[in-house]
């Protein structure tokens, strides 16, 4: 085992793929001679030159339908969203084409789109939105979110050779802030699996991305405070891991689900509406939803703060339930 | 550069079977039996014929919808076609999509998805997989007059040239993008010129000349397998139909159509023919015949196909299925 970033997992990720199947490559804004705009492909073009590592022109629509192109004839395109929130402008590729190749015509499209998103990093507007949301409303699209170095290495290889688009949400807050034990020899993460990152029987806080860190946080104080929460990491968000979500909800009948996309229409309210619906006679409370507010990301930091759940308001949410 | 004369008589064939084809489906439409709505290339088949004929079996068609010619001589068959138009089983697309909406990798052609230009970034990437990997093949990408108009188009085109990639893009210009005609899509008087901003050489030919169409594709193909990057092709022609069938075209002055009318692609073709003593009336009277046999046969094919039963629409969302415990 060893030590790596988020970032350097993502980048390892890429490099071990590059270097296993020739077919995979990468094309996005300032990829290759600078290394992109956070540095997840630093010293790529040196190592597998200008051909597998492609500057492109700023056109998120032409060059992810580029990357779909290739993918039909035999590619396994990694797309770099500069900002997840460029990745609006390849809405149609991304909706219109790849998402229904396979189910209009049976053709596989394998492109991985990496979506740096997320806030808490003064980004304003528009370099740090939650765009999950986007396409959660989009069959055949798969959408995950890891939280840790493990899971965003072992996420990335597994999406690099699944055979369907797959949006890559990695939280830009978590790059170098967060450091975990990654194996030395190859692994997966395998897509449509959540995971349990705390295991405990009071309340159960459903959540992903860098929230995960924010209800760890709010865990350790709560269990100061007697209450004992389970934290379930969706780490793929297109699908959702049922069975995980209804498993937690049937041991502690109580669930918070935080998000830091906006409230209406987000993740989380598909997560309730399945457990509102699957298993409702397993609840002992309403379930209670903390997730951003409906506005866009403001840049001024006491405003950011505010739209971004913080450990308190999961500590109030979940002592508030924990009374019922 | 020359051409065979069973290239000639090919051309001629695929061209009568574009038009018997797509006739028999807009009676078909007028009829009732078509589920939903059916787009033809009435009067612009010259374009895919010459454009589709021209590629070799290796390279890849990115078609837009007025492409039949397209799809025939890459080798989806009319009884597909007609299966597909009537949302049968063995419709191209198994009755998931309808009408022109068809694509199959087995015969190098991309699927076309009903925003027009997609397939031109699209195409440009399967020419960059076969530039990175060092093969000899391209890629012809289609769409409209009014396609060209669109974000996709510009940024295709872009990047195709940026990278010299092995691509050529054809536009079919039949002067409307539905009821919207040509003067109040752009303010430039060939589409050609919106090459020129991206480096792109290109040709303004004659879209109702086959043999026109087909030597200035094949040629370009010629520029772009060897090295030398796209070229854009714009292929000059009239849209004789509505834009779909349901739609009488009343917008368009019938002195226009009048004055095309004259300059049909099959008459043009068959006057080719005979004037240079390439083929007898008789030859080109067995190739319709041969033609009216072949959709009469893909017609029966069709009406006598299953349906898709409800649950094959939950099918094949997924190339690997997430499995749920």
């Amino acid at each position: 085992m060893k030590e790596i970033t988020y970032l350097e997992a993502i980048k390892e990720a890429m490099d071990e793929e590059m270097t296993r199947d020739s077919s995979v490559f990468i094309l996005g804004e300032d990829v290759g001679v600078y290394g992109g705009a956070f540095r997840a492909t630093e010293g790529f073009i040196e190592k597998y030159g200008e051909w597998r590592v492609l500057d492109t022109p700023l056109s998120e629509s032409g060059f992810t339908g580029a990357a779909i192109g290739s993918a039909l004839v035999g590619m396994r395109p990694i797309v770099e969203m500069q900002f997840a929130d460029f990745i609006s402008c390849a809405f149609d590729q991304l909706v219109n084409v790849a998402a229904k190749n396979h189910y209009r015509w049976g053709a596989s499209t394998p492109i991985v789109v990496r979506a740096p998103y997320g806030g808490n990093i003064h980004g304003g507007p528009y370099h740090s939105q939650s765009i999950e949301g986007f396409f959660f409303n989009v069959p055949g699209l798969k959408i995950v979110a890891p939280s840790t170095a493990y899971d965003a290495k072992g996420l990335l290889k597994a999406a690099i050779r699944d055979n369907d688009p797959v949006i890559y949400c990695e939280h830009k807050y978590l790059y170098r802030r967060i450091k975990d034990s990654v194996p030395e020899e190859d692994y997966i993460v395998p897509i449509g699996k959540a995971r349990i990152a705390v295991e405990g029987n009071d309340v159960s806080i459903i959540t992903y991305g860098a929230m995960v860190h924010t209800a760890l946080e709010a865990a350790r104080e709560l269990k100061e405070r007697g209450v004992s929460c389970e934290i379930i990491d969706l780490r793929t968000i297109l699908p959702l891991d049922k069975k995980s979500i209804l498993n937690t909800v049937k041991k502690t009948n109580k669930v918070v689900v935080l998000h830091e996309q906006t409230k209406t229409g987000g993740v989380g309210a598909e997560v309730s509406a399945i457990i509102s619906e699957y298993c409702f006679e397993y609840l002992d409370g309403p379930i209670v939803r903390v997730a951003a507010p409906d506005t866009p990301v403001p840049y001024s930091a006491q405003m950011e703060e505010a739209f971004i759940p913080q450990p308190k308001d999961v500590i109030s949410a979940v002592e508030k339930l924990n009374r019922y | 550069m020359d051409i065979k004369r069973e290239d000639l008589l090919q051309l001629y064939y695929y061209l009568k079977l574009t038009r018997r084809l797509e006739d028999r489906v807009t009676s078909l439409y007028h009829q009732g039996r078509i589920l939903g709505g059916a787009w033809t290339s009435n009067g612009t088949e010259a374009v895919s014929v010459g454009y589709g004929y021209a590629l070799e079996k290796n390279d890849i068609a990115a078609p837009y919808f007025r492409d039949m010619g397209v799809f025939l001589i890459r080798g989806i068959s009319a009884k597909r076609i007609i299966a597909q138009y009537l949302g049968k089983k063995t419709g191209v697309t198994g009755g998931k999509e309808g009408n022109v909406h068809v694509g199959d990798l087995n015969f190098g052609v991309l699927g076309f998805p009903s925003h027009l230009s997609d397939n031109y970034p699209v195409g440009a990437g399967a020419a960059l997989a076969f530039k990175m990997r060092g093969e000899k093949r391209i890629v012809a990408a289609c769409t409209g007059d009014g396609g060209t108009s669109r974000g996709d188009f510009h940024e295709g085109m872009n990047f195709a040239a940026v990278r010299k990639l092995p691509i050529v893009f054809i536009c079919n210009n039949n002067q409307y993008a539905y009821t919207t005609p040509l003067k109040l899509q752009m303010a430039i008087k060939d589409i050609a010129e919106r090459a020129l901003a991206y480096g792109i050489p290109s040709k303004i030919v004659d879209g109702n000349n086959v043999v026109a169409v087909y030597m200035a594709a094949r040629e370009a193909y010629e520029i772009a397998r060897n090295g030398g990057g796209p070229t854009f092709i714009e292929c000059k022609t009239m849209r004789m139909h509505g834009h779909s069938e349901h739609d009488s075209a009343k917008y368009v002055p019938r002195e226009l159509l009048e004055e095309w009318k004259k300059k049909d692609p099959i008459l043009h073709m068959e006057k080719h023919l005979m004037e240079n003593t390439i083929a007898r009336k008789e030859e080109l009277d067995g190739i319709d015949l041969r033609v009216k046999k072949e959709i009469e046969e893909a017609e029966s094919f069709a009406e006598e196909s299953p349906y898709p039963s409800p649950e094959d629409g939950l099918k094949g969302l997924y190339a690997t299925p997430v499995e749920e415990e």
